[in-house]
């Protein structure tokens, strides 16, 4: 009870404030020369793995331009392509590659976002092929001695329906959720590591950057490499990692002078600790 | 008198503003409650009107972004998790407070009562680490560790204080004079304790008890670190269990559109669960 009205109250908050922003949102767009503050409002809809990110970035933005306001929306990559082409939204925030019948629209790369699978770091298995971790992640394997390890049953840690890391896993081995058998459900990637620091017969999957701060603090887990790569933040960046999806904006046409400042911040060196600290992998262009 | 009219009549003035203030206390309360409740049905409407509630029954799983809305495996370990959290921590949160009252030296009694505070302030993603970090992997055995016993143990402890504070202030405030008869009759204390000072506290203790339960029915964060999620019935206590909280707590986040609407409509019969169990636990006419 307690908690319904506790996060009814909170429900209520956020979206107050946020009906409140968007109210004060002023109307027009002026165009400003680039050496004058930006100024004007920029709607952002979109990838709602890419909002968060955009969210704080924005918060830093409209901080440093305090006449600038960035309204950020979510509804997943396939709105955030049909807004921009429509022109309901300035920018779109997309979590994959274009496709090649999205050539006219223009892509500006934010971050990566790179995947890698973790073992407890007693486990002497050093890498799995793509078919023995489908194996794992169905069934059809159930103990890390059919797989060249020591004879314990496999514990597979998963992650809750919805969340990005779980779609870039499903997506890169073309797995179908329902078929899915998993031990554990996880939802944060320190939930993950958790579970598979104090479970030596598990196996899971996190966000390459969230793994390494982890690893970095003592954590007892190891990350498998993928496909012969070996999992870290430089083979995200390069695009080497065969598990891992750009996070990029996408304009039609020439941005307006306010989406370009904004781009060309979200690409600069000032983002990379917020980037860092949601655990994608900044671009260094 | 000029003096003493003026001064009740600043009394009865300073009355009529404690009774407003408390009145409007109280309807804020209310009102707030069924801003709540009004809240979760509005935003699970698409759910109640698109989808055939018999879905949640027959559905063949919990698999919500593709449509399938099987709700049974979280009815099941809300229930389970809960209840077997009532059956071990009831029988220690009573023998806590027998013994605090009427075994304990004075001295003792203090600090049974303090620790038994202290355990209720405890914020429930400290037990929920500790049951991730340390329980776990005391009952993994080949496994995880995260499941139902974990869950319901981490629970116990959580609602332990409730069940053990309200009985300590009913078994307080059981007549002396009905001890002192007991006694004087020649009782045994184990008699005193079962024949007299329970039954006369039962009402006061059933009312914690119900408290307790509705606590381990709405908590979240803890569950979600030790209970596994997955939503699958458990055929055993080690198995994974998905509650109906963790379900909102996991996904609210990342869903949209028909998912998100799913989940508050889970939200609404969590609270309809829950206000029915504090109508329940209100005095009966025959205890008052």
């Amino acid at each position: 009870m307690r908690w319904f009205v506790a996060v009814g109250l909170l429900v209520g908050l956020v979206s107050f404030g946020c009906d409140g922003r968007s109210v004060s949102m002023p109307a027009n767009e002026e165009q400003v020369g680039s050496d004058v503050s930006p100024r004007g409002s920029l709607t952002l809809t979109g990838s709602s793995t890419v909002a968060p990110l955009a969210q704080e970035l924005a918060l830093l933005f409209e901080r440093k331009h305090p006449e600038a306001r960035i309204d950020v929306q979510t509804g997943g990559s396939g709105k955030g392509i049909a807004d921009a082409r429509s022109g309901l939204a300035d920018v779109g925030m997309v979590s994959r590659s274009l496709k090649a019948d999205e050539s006219d629209l223009t892509a500006y790369k934010i971050a990566a976002d790179g995947v890698a699978m973790i073992v407890h770091r007693s486990n002497e298995v050093e890498s799995l092929s793509r078919e023995q971790i489908l194996a794992i992640y169905t069934g059809e394997l159930a103990n890390w001695s059919e797989v060249g390890g020591a004879d314990r049953p496999i514990v597979v840690v998963h992650k809750a329906e919805g969340r990005a890391t779980l779609e870039v896993f499903l997506e890169h081995f073309q797995l179908d959720n329902a078929m899915v058998r998993p031990d554990v459900v996880v939802g944060e990637n320190a939930h993950a590591i958790k579970t598979v620091a104090t479970t030596e017969g598990a196996i899971g999957y996190v966000s390459i950057g969230a793994a390494e701060a982890e690893i970095e603090q003592g954590e007892a887990i190891r990350l498998l490499p993928l496909g012969g790569v070996t999992a870290t933040s430089e083979h995200v960046a390069s695009g080497d990692f065969p598990m891992s999806r750009p996070l990029q904006f996408v304009v039609r046409g020439t941005p307006s002078p306010l989406a370009r400042a904004f781009i060309d911040f979200c690409q600069s060196e000032a983002a990379h600790e917020t980037i860092e600290s949601q655990f994608f992998v900044p671009i260094v262009h | 008198m000029k003096r003493s009219s003026r001064s009740s009549s600043f009394r009865s003035f300073i009355d009529s503003a404690f009774f407003v203030a408390c009145r409007g206390c109280l309807v804020a309360a209310a009102i707030l409650v069924a801003c709540v409740l009004v809240f979760l049905v509005r935003e699970s409407w698409p759910t109640w009107q698109r989808i055939p509630w018999h879905r949640f029954f027959t559905d063949s799983g919990w698999h919500p972004v593709a449509g399938e809305y099987w709700l049974i495996p979280m009815i099941v370990g809300t229930a389970l998790s809960s209840g077997l959290a009532l059956v071990i921590a009831g029988p220690l949160g009573l023998g806590t407070a027998v013994f605090s009252r009427l075994h304990a030296s004075r001295r003792g009694a203090w600090i049974v009562d303090r620790s038994t505070e202290l355990l209720a302030g405890l914020p429930s993603v400290v037990f929920g680490l500790w049951g991730l970090v340390v329980l776990a992997p005391w009952f993994a055995g080949s496994g995880s560790g995260q499941g139902l016993l974990t869950a319901s143990i981490v629970l116990s402890l959580m609602i332990l204080p409730t069940i053990a504070l309200t009985a300590s202030a009913a078994l307080r405030n059981v007549p002396a004079e009905l001890l002192q008869g007991a006694a004087a009759l020649g009782l045994s204390r184990v008699s005193i304790m079962t024949r007299v000072a329970l039954p006369a506290a039962w009402p006061s203790i059933r009312v914690g008890l119900l408290l307790a339960l509705t606590r381990a029915l709405g908590e979240t964060m803890a569950v979600v670190m030790v209970a596994g999620n997955v939503a699958s019935i458990p055929t055993s206590l080690q198995a994974p269990i998905r509650t109906m909280t963790a379900t909102i707590a996991l996904e609210l986040g990342y869903a949209s559109a028909d998912h998100r609407s799913m989940l508050f409509a889970i939200g609404t019969v969590m609270m309809v669960l829950v206000l029915g169990m504090v109508w329940l636990s209100g005095p009966r006419r025959a205890d008052s």
